[in-house]
C-alpha cells in the first residue's frame, strides 16, 4: 500500500497525460423562475494514475460536478474533455460507449443496488449490456471480481442485496463498476453512510484495486482526513466554484486560503487540553440563489475586505502546482502578489 | 473513535490506516463469517408461513376461477331452462342450491354468473395495467414533458365521476359483456396509471438507476430490468385490489339492470333478480348464493393482496 502512493506521487510530478480536463463546467437548476448556480465555472484537470480529492461542505455543488462528470445530469456550459473527447452534447449510442469508461461510486451503497437482482446478475451488468463472452465466461469473471472485493461468490452470488450490509454492499457495488473496465472511478463520498472500521477497509480496498486496475480517481468527501489520506491532489470548493487547487502534503501543511485554513482547523482535536487558536467560522453558507458579488465567501472570511466585495478574485498560482482564488491568501502566501 | 489530528500529521496514509485498524488482515474471513450468520437467520425469515386465512382465500378463488372456466364440461343444468315443475324451491338432491321463481337451476346460474364477474374484473384490469401501467412506467422513469402531459390527462379523467359515466356508456353503446369489460377497463386506466408511475418515480431517482445509466444501458433496459422489477409488488397489489373494485363496479350495472342483457346471468344480475318482485321473502336462496359468492371473492382478493404485499415488503424492511 505504501509502495501504490509512493508510484501514485511519482506520477504526480511527472506532467503525466491529462485523463480529464474540466473547463468552466457550469450546472445551473431551476428553481420555480429563478435558476440556481449549482457549479458556476469550475476548471481542472485529472491527470493519468493520479487521485484528485473534490472537498467542500453541503450544498457547495462537489457532488453536482460528479454527477456531471458521468454524464448523468447535464451540464449547462463548458466542456468535460475525456481524453480528447468532449462529453458534453454527446448523445445516444456513442454516449452509451464512452460513458462505460467513467464509472461512479455513490454514498449510499444500499440504494446503489437494485433490491430485486441478485448479487452475480448486478456484477454482470456491464458485461451483459454490451454482449461481452458467453454466459460462462461472464459468471467466471463475476466470481474473480467478486473475490478481488472481498466477498465471497459462492455465499453472495445468488443473494440480494438486502441480506448485506453497508460495507459488502458498497464492495459489490465497487466490483460492478470495475466489471466496465473503467479509466476513471468517480468515488462521490463512498465511506460517509458507513461505519469509522468499515470506511477504512473500503478505502483499503480502494487503494488496491486503484493500482491493480491502474485506475484514476476523483474522491468526492466532506471528510477532510479522508480525503488527505487517498488523494494526490486536493481541489476545495465552495459555493460552486474552486477556491484552492494544491497538492494533498502542501495543502494540509499550508493552506493558502481562509476558508481552506478554516476548514483545516475545524477537524477535531482528540487532546482535551488543547487550546484552539482559531476562529470558528461564523455564518451560514450563502444561498446560491444570490450568490455574494465579487468573492463568495467574502461574508464569512475574517480577512475581508472592500476589494472582495467588488472583485471577483481568480484562481491564480501562487507556487507551483498550487492554485488559490483570493486577493489575500493566507500563511506563507500571505505576501504573494495579488493580480 | 479515529484521531484525525494524528490521521493528518502522518505521512504514509494507506500503512496507519492498517496500524490504526489492526483487524484490518482478517477482514475477509470476517466479511464471509458476518454473512453466512446473517443468512441462516434471513432463511428462518424466509419460511415464515402464509396462515391459514391465505390458503383458505386461494382455494376459494381457485374454486370460482375453475368451475367458471369448465362451467361447460361440469355436468350443469342448462342456466336459462326454466323447469315450471320445480319453481322456488329450496337445495334438494336435484337442485343443490335450489332454483328461481322460474325453475332456473341456482348452481348453473351462479357458476355461469361468476364467467361475467371474472372476465370484467381480470380482463378489465388487464386492459387498464396494459395501458395505464405502460404508460406509468415510462412516464415516471423519463419525466419531462411527457409526464407533466400525461399526468394532467390522467386528473382529467379521474376528475369524471366513474360511476355516472360508464352508466351513460353502457347506456348508449349496448350492454355486451364485451362493451362492459372495455368501459370498466378504460376506468381504471387512470388509476393504474397514478399508482404506477409514482412507484417508477421513485425508483428512477435511486443510484443504481444511475449506475445502470453509466454502465450505457438503453432507457428500455433500464424500465424492463432495474425499475420493472421494483414495481411489480405494488402493481399485483393494486391490481388484485382494482379487480375487486371492478367486479363490485358490474355489480352496481347489474342492480341497474345495466350489465350484460338477461337472461344471461351474471352474479350482478342475479342480485337484482334476487330483490325483484318481493322475491327476498318468498326465495331468499337467490339472492344469498350470488352474494355469498361475491362477498367471499372480493374479501379473498383483498385478503391475498394483503398478504402478498407483506411478504414483499420484508425484503424492503431488511433494507
Amino acid at each position: 500500500m505504501t509502495d501504490t502512493k509512493a508510484a501514485n506521487d511519482a506520477t504526480t510530478n511527472e506532467p503525466g497525460d491529462i485523463v480529464l480536463d474540466v473547463q468552466n463546467l457550469v450546472v445551473e437548476f431551476k428553481s420555480g423562475r429563478q435558476r440556481v448556480q449549482a457549479v458556476s465555472g469550475v476548471s481542472f484537470q485529472v491527470r493519468r494514475g493520479e487521485t484528485l480529492g473534490l472537498v467542500g461542505e453541503s450544498g457547495c455543488g462537489k457532488s453536482t460536478t460528479g454527477r456531471t462528470l458521468v454524464q448523468v445530469q447535464p451540464a449547462t456550459s463548458g466542456s468535460i474533455n475525456y481524453l480528447g473527447q468532449d462529453l458534453n452534447g454527446l448523445k445516444g449510442r456513442k454516449l452509451r460507449r464512452i460513458r462505460t469508461k467513467i464509472q461512479m461510486i455513490f454514498q449510499d451503497p444500499i440504494s446503489s443496488l437494485n433490491p430485486r437482482r441478485r448479487i452475480k446478475d448486478i456484477v454482470a451488468e456491464p458485461l451483459v449490456i454490451w454482449k461481452r463472452g458467453t454466459k460462462d465466461e461472464r459468471a467466471v469473471k463475476v466470481r474473480a471480481m467478486l473475490e478481488a472485493v472481498g466477498i465471497d461468490p459462492d455465499s453472495a452470488s445468488d443473494r440480494t442485496p438486502g441480506e448485506f450490509s453497508g460495507g459488502q454492499c458498497q464492495r459489490i457495488s465497487i466490483a460492478r463498476a470495475l466489471m466496465a473496465e473503467p479509466d476513471l472511478l468517480i468515488c462521490d463520498e463512498p465511506v460517509s453512510a458507513l461505519d469509522v472500521s468499515v470506511q477504512a477497509q473500503i478505502l483499503n480496498l480502494l487503494a488496491d484495486l486503484k493500482a491493480q486496475f491502474g485506475l484514476t480517481m476523483v474522491f468526492i468527501a466532506h471528510d477532510l482526513a479522508v480525503v488527505k489520506n487517498v488523494s494526490d491532489r486536493v481541489a476545495v470548493m465552495y459555493l460552486g466554484k474552486l477556491v484552492e487547487v494544491a497538492g494533498s502534503d502542501d495543502l494540509y501543511r499550508a493552506a493558502g486560503h481562509p476558508y481552506t485554513e478554516a476548514l483545516l482547523a475545524s477537524i477535531p482535536e482528540p487532546d482535551p487540553d488543547h487550546k484552539s487558536d482559531h476562529k470558528a467560522l461564523t455564518g451560514e453558507l450563502p444561498s446560491p440563489l444570490n450568490p455574494p458579488s465579487g468573492c463568495r465567501f467574502r461574508t464569512r472570511c475574517p480577512y475581508a475586505q472592500d476589494r472582495c466585495a467588488e472583485e471577483e478574485p481568480l484562481l491564480r498560482d501562487v507556487a507551483p502546482g498550487h492554485q488559490v482564488a483570493c486577493h489575500f491568501p493566507v500563511g506563507p502566501f500571505a505576501n504573494s502578489p495579488a493580480v | 473513535m479515529p484521531d484525525d489530528r494524528e490521521l493528518l500529521d502522518t505521512g504514509a496514509s494507506a500503512q496507519l490506516l492498517g496500524d490504526r485498524f489492526p483487524g484490518m488482515a482478517a477482514t475477509d474471513e470476517q466479511v464471509v463469517a458476518m454473512q453466512s450468520e446473517k443468512l441462516d437467520s434471513d432463511d428462518i425469515l424466509q419460511k415464515r408461513p402464509f396462515g391459514f386465512l391465505f390458503w383458505f382465500a386461494l382455494t376459494w378463488i381457485a374454486i370460482v376461477f375453475l368451475a367458471a372456466i369448465f362451467a361447460n364440461l361440469l355436468p350443469l343444468q342448462n342456466p336459462n331452462y326454466q323447469n315450471y315443475s320445480a319453481l322456488s324451491q329450496g337445495p334438494s338432491s336435484a337442485h343443490l342450491l335450489g332454483t328461481d321463481d322460474l325453475g332456473r337451476d341456482l348452481l348453473a346460474r351462479l357458476i355461469f354468473g361468476a364467467r361475467v364477474s371474472l372476465i370484467v374484473g381480470f380482463f378489465g384490469v388487464g386492459i387498464g395495467l396494459l395501458v395505464g401501467g405502460t404508460a406509468g412506467l415510462v412516464s415516471g422513469y423519463k419525466g419531462g414533458r411527457l409526464d407533466v402531459a400525461l399526468n394532467a390527462g390522467s386528473f382529467i379523467i379521474l376528475a369524471f365521476p366513474a360511476i355516472v359515466a360508464v352508466i351513460a356508456i353502457v347506456t348508449f353503446w349496448g350492454q355486451s359483456l364485451l362493451h362492459i369489460t372495455i368501459i370498466l377497463g378504460i376506468a381504471t386506466i387512470p388509476l393504474m396509471f397514478r399508482v404506477i408511475r409514482a412507484s417508477s418515480l421513485s425508483f428512477a431517482q435511486r443510484d443504481f438507476v444511475v449506475a445502470a445509466k453509466t454502465m450505457g444501458a438503453t432507457d428500455t433496459r433500464i424500465v424492463l430490468r432495474e425499475i420493472l422489477p421494483n414495481v411489480i409488488p405494488v402493481t399485483v397489489t393494486f391490481s388484485l385490489i382494482t379487480v375487486a373494485g371492478i367486479i363490485v363496479i358490474e355489480g352496481t350495472l347489474a342492480f341497474l339492470g345495466l350489465s350484460v342483457n338477461l337472461p344471461t346471468p351474471s352474479w350482478g344480475n342475479l342480485i337484482n333478480e334476487g330483490t325483484a318482485n318481493n322475491a327476498l321473502s318468498t326465495d331468499p336462496y337467490i339472492m344469498l348464493w350470488p352474494a355469498m359468492s361475491m362477498f367471499l371473492l372480493l374479501w379473498s382478493i383483498n385478503l391475498i393482496g394483503d398478504r402478498l404485499r407483506q411478504r414483499f415488503d420484508i425484503r424492503e424492511g431488511l433494507l
